[in-house]
């Protein structure tokens, strides 16, 4: 069966399931069916709310998600390819590592203040050791010989790095990138839900305490679609471009 | 000229060389004998700069290429980008020219993978002449091919060096091969290695073996 077939009958399997639970339990204000979200839905994205706050949302997943991976990907090659420098740096690298999210998130309101320059740090920096620890791997296992067939022929610095280093780290980027992604936007939400006055977080928030089931869901529902929009447009076909030379 | 004297290389403490010199004029082709495991890789990453760390002197030209005894090529990037990417100065067409010159000429899109591993030598000998080097240093190119594509790759290595007129540096442990490729050879042996004296370095000529 073709791929998009097989995704299409998987989540229309997601979607019966969740209305057979919703039937069962038989009150919309703690479980709304599927069919229950969709006039709640229509007039968030009417009124324009919806789609400002999700707007937010994604500047910040992005501008997070960009800093996290160039940062990560820099120290990762670095530590990778020095053991040195590793020894030195990967202490810090454990401690950031075990730091939870929260308390990352919490320390930066408190040192910056609640605002956007906060906000996007603390996702930044509760990324980057993961990315650091991937892209590592990478480099510890580039290709020697390689290195001195670029030697030896004198291949120029920026040439080197695209073509020869570039696509050794091709896998452990490309991964780091699919989980920082699912992490980056879920660590999003909590500095939104705990120090941002718009964004799904914030809605999310704001529904809670309102006790509206379907209000949360409705908001967190918008932001999964998005992702998995991101996830078959962008992100798959990359990595499928990347692996090309594998499966010729 | 190309002068080489490694007074002495170890990794951590052993010694693998001790005192090998010599030199090498434009055009001539020095084989390097020696029993596998003696460290005769370990010259010639010396010779070409690869590994730094030793006591001694080398003394080479820019424009070097180097055959590995594996390809060593770069399997994301297709056979003509092989050549273009090592060498920018190349155009197209003179890359192309390369391919067609080892063979390759209909294969200027595949990846190396795509190859078989006798057509990746070739490739990799194409990439190492296309920069017409100075210096060529060829490390047991043709092992673990069968006969017949060994000798084929032998003798298009010959017309490859008669054209481009390398100083070439070349390891086997087959004298066949350094018989037909090179002017004279020198004998590695010991440990650490050294070159081993009172050996007639018989002088071929190319031209003898046809």
């Amino acid at each position: 069966m073709a791929r998009s077939v097989i995704r299409t009958v998987s989540l229309l399997g997601f979607v019966l399931f969740w209305t057979i639970a919703a039937w069962i339990n038989g009150d919309p204000s703690v479980l709304p069916s599927p069919a229950d979200l969709v006039r709640p839905f229509l007039s968030e994205l009417a009124s324009g709310e919806l789609l400002y706050h999700l707007g937010v949302t994604v500047a910040r997943v992005i501008a997070a998600f960009c800093l996290a991976m160039s940062i990560g990907t820099v120290l990762g090659l670095l530590m990778g390819t020095n053991p040195e420098l590793d020894q030195w740096l990967d202490p810090w690298l454990v401690v950031f590592l075990n730091l939870p999210a929260l308390v990352l998130i919490v320390l930066c309101y408190l040192w910056i203040g609640l605002n956007e320059t906060a906000a996007i740090m603390a996702v930044t920096l509760n990324k980057i050791p993961n990315v650091t620890t991937i892209i590592r791997e990478g480099a510890r296992a580039l290709d020697p010989d390689l290195k001195a067939m670029a030697q030896v022929f004198r291949m120029r610095r920026p040439v080197y790095l695209r073509h020869v280093i570039l696509p050794q780290l091709a896998p452990f980027i490309t991964g780091a990138a699919r989980s920082g992604m699912a992490v980056i936007w879920k660590i999003v939400l909590v500095v939104e839900f705990l120090g941002r006055s718009n964004g799904i977080g914030f809605q999310i928030h704001l529904y809670f305490q309102l006790f509206d089931v379907a209000m949360v869901l409705v908001y967190s529902l918008s932001f999964i679609g998005f992702m998995l929009v991101v996830e078959w447009l962008l992100l798959q076909p990359a990595e499928r471009r990347v692996r090309a030379w594998r499966l010729a | 000229m190309i002068q080489v004297d490694i007074k002495s290389k170890a990794f951590g403490r052993t010694q693998v060389l001790k005192d090998v010199a010599f030199m090498l004029k434009p055009g001539e082709c020095l084989a390097i004998l020696g029993k596998s495991g003696v460290g005769k890789s370990t010259l010639l990453r010396l010779v070409a700069g690869i590994d730094t760390d030793f006591e001694g002197t080398v003394q080479r030209p820019e424009a070097m290429a180097f055959v590995f005894q594996e390809p060593t090529l770069l399997p994301w990037r297709s056979a003509l980008d092989n050549l273009l990417l090592v060498h920018p100065d190349l155009s197209e067409v003179g890359a192309r020219e390369s391919l067609r010159k080892v063979g390759l000429w209909d294969k200027a899109d595949q990846f190396p993978g795509q190859l078989s591993l006798g057509q990746q030598r070739r490739l990799a000998l194409a990439r190492a002449f296309a920069g017409k080097p100075e210096l060529l240093i060829l490390d047991e190119p043709f092992v673990s091919l069968d006969e017949k594509t060994a000798a084929e790759m032998v003798a298009l290595t010959r017309d490859l060096m008669n054209e481009v007129g390398p100083a070439t540096l070349f390891v086997t442990h087959e004298r066949e091969e350094a018989r037909q490729l090179a002017d004279r050879t020198l004998e590695l042996a010991g440990t650490p290695a050294t070159v081993v004296p009172n050996v007639v370095h018989p002088v071929f000529h190319k031209g003898e073996v046809k």
